[in-house]
């Protein structure tokens, strides 16, 4: 996984990373919180989940007042009934709780881009450099622990510089939640080695001891810990003290193209936005002419201080990592961003990144100019504003005038079939046939005369007709037999009727002009 | 004296077009192969890396211009080279430019909801060196419009159309020439019955360092052919103004 930069300061050819800090959220009683939230007369009656284990039934989980009368998970569902007779019992579902965790994940997203799954029960999340934009870690935490308290699960949140320091003390800590940066190892001192999330043998063999505490044994010579209790323990205990980097997999992967600026003060001006528009563009440029990649589509998200987020995006017909050109493209839009009372955090993500090799300059123009830089910066600039459309056409291998060419998929697209030659089509063709009126003599002679938009034209010179059948297989209707005429003042047209002229119901229409 | 005064005169003039943005055409220019009409352009070559402008009347007088045009850019983009069509309104039916030597597919069509935007849109396209030519179709150009427009090429010699509508709203221009075509009636070899070659009336109504004048071509054979002057079509002409 690649890890993503969150506004690394560059100091004296040095990455100094922004202090990182972790929040835990623990759910003490997430599945009977899950069945509560369904079945509302639950909330206050003592109530378990059971599931069978070696032929007995055994209790999984037991709400808040079925714990409070002493019944603990693991009991056998006898003996609880044996303590409370009026005890409801539901079955467990298996994977309730991976599946309610893995959804709870996806909408912690709005507290930071990184969330991930804690088994059993549990929810870590990357929380650096994301609490300011509350407005402090505590509200951070409020507005965390409000908000899932409110959606009915009873949650304990807690955050520190490390995973581990975040885990133990949202378990185990009777009152501090929030532990200061550089404040962790104070804060685990005083809780129980289980809070190293330990194996139980583990815990078991240090309570024999007399180890109650961490403050106890984490002064003690490693080699002696190691001894005595392996390789695993000394690593979760330098996993929660920070001496180790512990990894989190986010529940969504984070864009591997993605570039945050973070600024100190508020952005308000459309200047401000603009410099930290082309500081994202320069890095992320940077980083993508290393992988020889190329950005197709773009956007740049401002969280505002208000909590709302502005976004802006732009798309090109070539992968380019042109920082002039991409920005250039961004120009225009930055003016539609409304910055309200400011702009803290500007996070550029590539949505849309293809290979983009470097291509050897040629001495002599080759091709149709298709491939130049330059026809494509154009397109991008073009069509980058509102309503401006750029199509290119390829032939579509159809007679029918409205079908017999198609827009390409990409201003880049090789022809594969030829265009048409044999008849030919006039200069401008109207989207809509236009209904005339027409003098014709005999049948399957081109007419005399006719009327189009009030005008009369006497024909002097026709060719025709050329009949085109309608697809049946693509759209039901009549054939068009096709003219080609010239008027009097030496205009030329396309007519057709459609129909055969037998039938009562043909009708003639003007459908081009021809050069 | 009189030579001298002369050469003077021929000085100045050289002069004057090069500050106009003329540069003189150089022995890679492209005969477009405008026939009768090259003796009208100056130095008898289509004077690429301007601004021409074209006036239409109703739709007919559209698709004759196009047709014309099509003729010009099939010389001009030659066997590489891409070209933008931008409008607000198009009505051009890709496909016939094969039948004037062009693939359709070398052009891209620029589609724009706003007349005011075409401006904006022809001007960054004349700018950009990689086009052949940008053939734009608006109501009106306004004196200034045209000199950015102008200058725009002048960098990038890239050759401007510019299709104008309301011809009845003529103010001078800084293109380096004006035009009108006209649909014209065909005549077949041998009076064969049916349309002939495509033929249309060519007013050059001004032209920088040239000499305006009507012409008769049709376009045959993938070139232009001045239409003789005893020619059927012609004659129906003369009658018809007679």
């Amino acid at each position: 996984m690649r890890r993503i930069r969150q506004g690394c300061k560059i100091k004296k050819g040095k990455q100094l990373e922004m202090p990182r800090r972790f929040v835990s959220i623990w759910f003490p009683r997430l599945s009977t919180d899950w069945f509560a939230i369904r079945q509302p007369h639950l909330h206050h009656v003592p109530f378990v989940l059971s599931a069978p284990l070696n032929g007995r039934m055994i209790v999984t989980a037991a709400n808040g007042p079925a714990v409070t009368q002493g019944i603990d998970t693991g009991m056998p569902l006898a003996d609880a009934r044996a303590i409370i007779p009026s005890l409801q019992v539901i079955d467990d579902k298996p994977d309730l709780v991976t599946k309610l965790l893995k959804r709870i994940a996806e909408w912690c997203i709005r507290f930071t881009p990184i969330a991930a799954v804690d088994e059993p029960n549990g929810i870590i999340l990357d929380g650096s450099g994301c609490a300011h934009l509350w407005g402090g870690e505590q509200k951070y935490l409020d507005d965390i622990a409000e908000r899932l308290k409110a959606k009915g699960y009873y949650v304990r949140v807690a955050i520190a510089d490390t995973i581990g320091a975040a885990w133990a003390v949202a378990r185990f800590s009777k009152e501090l939640l929030i532990i200061q940066p550089n404040a962790h190892v104070e804060a685990l001192l005083p809780l129980p080695p289980a809070a190293l999330r330990l194996e139980q043998g583990t815990i078991d063999r240090l309570r024999k001891l007399g180890l109650r505490r961490i403050q106890q044994f984490i002064a003690m010579p490693r080699p002696a810990l190691r001894r005595r209790f392996g390789a695993p323990f000394l690593n979760q205990l330098d996993r929660a003290l920070g001496y180790e980097r512990e990894v989190l997999t986010p529940f969504e992967a984070i864009k591997d193209y993605q570039e945050r600026l973070p600024c100190m003060d508020p952005v308000v001006t459309a200047t401000g936005i603009g410099i930290a528009l082309e500081r994202l563009l320069q890095t992320l440029c940077k980083r993508l002419r290393d992988d020889q990649k190329g950005l197709r589509h773009v956007i740049l998200k401002c969280y505002r201080v208000d909590g709302k987020i502005e976004q802006i995006a732009i798309a090109t017909n070539k992968p380019s990592h042109s920082v002039n050109h991409l920005f250039k493209l961004f120009e225009d839009k930055i003016q539609g961003i409304e910055p309200a009372l400011g702009i803290e955090l500007f996070v550029l993500e590539a949505t849309k990144v293809e290979d983009h090799r470097a291509v050897q300059e040629k001495m002599w123009q080759s091709g149709d100019g298709l491939e130049d830089v330059r026809l494509s910066e154009l397109i991008d600039r073009l069509t980058g504003k509102d309503g401006v459309q750029a199509t290119r056409y390829l032939p579509a291998e159809h007679y029918w005038p409205e079908r017999s060419l198609k827009p390409a998929a990409s201003l880049h697209e090789k022809l594969t079939s030829c265009w048409m030659v044999v008849t030919l089509r006039p200069m401008q063709l109207l989207a809509d046939p236009e209904k005339i009126e027409v003098t014709a003599p005999i049948p399957d002679y081109p007419p005399m005369l006719f009327r189009h938009r009030g005008k009369l034209h006497r024909i002097t010179k026709a060719d025709g007709p050329e009949r085109i059948e309608q697809e049946w297989w693509l759209q039901q209707g009549e054939h068009r037999d096709y003219y080609r005429v010239e008027d009097d003042t030496g205009n030329r047209y396309w007519l057709f009727r459609l129909g055969h002229y037998n039938d009562k119901s043909y009708q003639w229409y003007m459908h081009g002009f021809f050069a | 004296m009189v030579t001298q005064r002369a050469d003077i005169i021929s000085r100045l003039q050289n002069d004057i077009l090069h500050l106009q943005g003329h540069k003189p055409a150089n022995a890679s220019a492209i005969d477009v192969g405008l026939d009768a009409i090259s003796a009208g352009l100056p130095e008898g070559v289509f004077p690429t890396g301007s601004i021409h402008e074209f006036l239409t009347e109703r739709q007919e007088g559209g698709a004759a211009t196009s047709g014309f045009i099509a003729g010009v850019l099939s010389s001009l983009m030659g066997s590489g080279g891409m070209s933008l069509w931008i409008s607000s309104d198009r009505k051009i039916f890709p496909p016939a430019l094969k039948s004037f030597g062009i693939q359709p597919d070398r052009f891209i069509f620029i589609d724009l909801q706003k007349e005011r935007e075409v401006m904006w849109a022809i001007e960054e396209a004349l700018k950009c060196p990689a086009l052949t030519a940008v053939i734009g179709e608006m109501n009106n150009l306004s004196f200034t419009a045209s000199r950015r427009l102008q200058l725009a090429v002048e960098q990038s010699k890239v050759t401007g159309f510019i299709l104008r509508n309301n011809i009845h709203k003529l103010n001078p221009t800084a293109c380096a020439s004006r035009w009108k075509i006209t649909s014209l009636s065909s005549s077949s070899a041998d009076d064969l019955p049916g349309i002939g070659f495509p033929s249309w009336r060519v007013e050059l109504l001004r032209i920088r360092n040239g000499k305006g004048g009507t012409w008769q071509i049709k376009w045959e054979n993938n070139s232009f052919h001045t239409i003789a002057s005893n020619s059927p079509g012609l004659q129906d002409q003369k009658r018809k103004t007679a």
